[in-house]
């Protein structure tokens, strides 16, 4: 591959912090890894902007900010005529069918174009669908920003790990939950306290449903479970609880024994089930704030763990530029 | 000591081989909880499988392992497993008016489990409390049963239960 031609699906937190990333270190990409790139078309909820030739990134940001819209009048071009090599799936995680983002990987990848997304529903829905096609069409499809943000997971199962069998993963995959279980936990403070406040600090959603309900971190589990340990869950398998219920005193309780509640995921090939747990506030997955966290169980190397930062901009985009660094170098 | 050493070993078919086999355990002072002969599952090589299950500190496994080495006993595998004996739980809900005596006895009265602490916090009358429960098991090979026990009385009284992660 010449260039990498690239195509972004959903232009928001993400998909614009990507754009952005790749504008601003295209001079360090180029020296390192030979990566040459062109965005060659954006799509938003309204519309999209398409150029064969590569659009300029810096303006597109600064016409989304400005009119809230990448649309540009008088495209010639329909996004489904524009040729590409990657899509970047960043549309919004949908749970009742998957889309729009299930149709935009399934079309891409038929066509025999790469994909990466940060997109859980398609994922967690449809694993398997998505991956056949995938092979069958000989693209290759990647999900690192899925799971844990920044966190090497996926990547750490598939490669670092690649001489293990994998027979377990734990963890906390919901920085929000997490967030308030730690200052439920620290400051005495209700549930519904500290859930506004995460939401005026932008840590939690206006709906937070997804996340506190427990939602998000069963997507992720499946994803994982799928990917990994080879298990066929769909989400609909997954025994859910949330933490709503959580009481001050609860969290009190627990400290009284030096532990602390946790919203934990826990997969193995059976099972997967995300409910709150009682953790020692010594044990290694006990991490407080925002933090994400995950152990795998591995046959030659034991347990290892890896924690960071669960979600925001620049951290899945970290994600997902890694991802597209590796499909760069295995296409050439 | 709550660790659980399980020993498979494979055993030529000859008289006195169990006998001679179980000695190194008892020579240092292994725990034996149960010993399973397998006649009815020979090998292909017609050896006979054997668990072993004992509890043993760690240096005194070393010169058992080895001692079964040099009567040339055939080790398949070796694992360790922590058993629990007691657990927490903590119970969220109106654990006081759906019956905390109720629940405590419907545990108790397996005959296995039995709960030994209590802590109960209530913020005001009406609002959720929540309790923090310490369970003993006679038998650690009955703690799903017990918490299958918990979860069906949660389910009834619309509680919340929070399990260890160990657990
Ligand atoms: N934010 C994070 O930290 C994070 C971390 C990991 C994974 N993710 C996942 O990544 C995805 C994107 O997240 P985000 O935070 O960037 O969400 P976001 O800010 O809401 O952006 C979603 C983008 O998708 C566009 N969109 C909506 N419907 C569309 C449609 N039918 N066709 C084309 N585009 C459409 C939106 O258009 P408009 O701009 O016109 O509204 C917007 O540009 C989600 O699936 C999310 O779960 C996010």
């Amino acid at each position: 591959m010449n260039e990498m031609k690239i195509l972004i699906r959903g232009f928001g937190t993400v998909g614009q912090e990507v754009a952005r990333v790749l504008d601003k270190k295209r001079n360090v990409f180029k020296d390192k890894f030979g990566l040459k790139f062109d965005l060659v078309g954006v799509e938003d909820s309204k519309g999209s902007a398409l150029s064969e030739d590569g659009l300029n990134i810096e303006r597109l940001l600064s016409t989304k900010k400005k009119t809230g819209s990448i649309k540009e009048k008088g495209d010639k071009l329909g996004i489904n005529e524009i040729n590409y090599d990657l899509l970047i799936e960043c549309t919004p995680t949908n749970i009742k069918d998957g889309e729009p983002g299930l149709s935009n990987i399934l079309n891409a990848l038929k066509d025999g174009n790469d994909v990466i997304t940060s997109n859980k529903g398609p994922l967690a829905l449809k694993w398997n669908k998505l991956a056949k096609t995938a092979e069958k069409n000989n693209a290759k499809l990647k999900f690192e920003a899925t799971v844990g943000g920044a966190i090497p997971i996926i990547n750490l199962a598939e490669n670092s790990l690649a001489s293990n069998k994998i027979s377990s993963i734990i963890g906390i995959l919901n920085g929000t939950c997490n967030y308030i279980l730690t200052r439920m936990a620290a400051e005495s403070l209700p549930y519904e306290h500290v859930l506004n406040e995460a939401q005026d600090l932008g840590i939690a959603e206006s709906d937070p449903t997804y996340d506190v309900e427990g939602i998000d971190t069963a997507l992720k589990m499946v994803i994982i479970a799928n990917s990994i340990l080879g298990a066929e869950a769909s989400y609909q398998d997954v025994d859910i609880k949330g933490i709503k219920e959580i009481t001050t005193e609860s969290l009190e309780l627990a400290e009284e024994k030096n532990k602390t509640i946790k919203l934990l995921g826990k997969a193995d090939k059976e099972k997967i089930e995300v409910e709150p747990r009682m953790v020692p506030k010594d044990h290694p997955l006990s991490v407080g704030g925002t933090l994400n966290i995950a152990t795998l169980e591995t046959d030659l190397a034991g347990e290892i763990t890896v924690t960071g930062k669960g979600a925001g901009a620049s951290e899945t985009a970290s994600s997902v530029i890694s991802d597209l660094i590796e499909i760069w170098k295995e296409r050439n | 000591m709550n660790k659980i050493t399980r020993f498979n070993l494979e055993l030529k078919d000859i008289p006195g081989q169990l006998v001679e086999v179980l000695e190194p355990f008892s020579k240092y002072g292994a725990n034996i909880e149960s010993v399973v002969h397998h006649r009815e599952k020979k090998t292909p090589r017609g050896k006979v499988p054997v668990e072993i299950k004992v509890r043993v500190e760690e240096d005194r496994l070393k010169k058992i392992t080895k001692s079964l080495k040099e009567k040339e006993v055939e080790i398949v595998e070796i694992d360790e497993k922590t058993e629990i004996t007691s657990f927490n739980i903590i119970l969220i809900g109106h654990v006081l008016h759906t019956g905390i005596k109720d629940t405590i006895n419907r545990i108790d009265q397996t005959g296995y489990a039995e709960v030994v602490d209590l802590s109960l916090s209530m913020p005001e009358i009406k609002e959720k409390s929540s309790a923090m429960l310490r369970l003993e098991l006679e038998a650690p090979e009955k703690k799903n049963k017990v918490l299958d026990i918990l979860n069906e009385i949660s389910e009834e009284k619309d509680l919340e239960v929070i399990k260890e992660i160990s657990v």
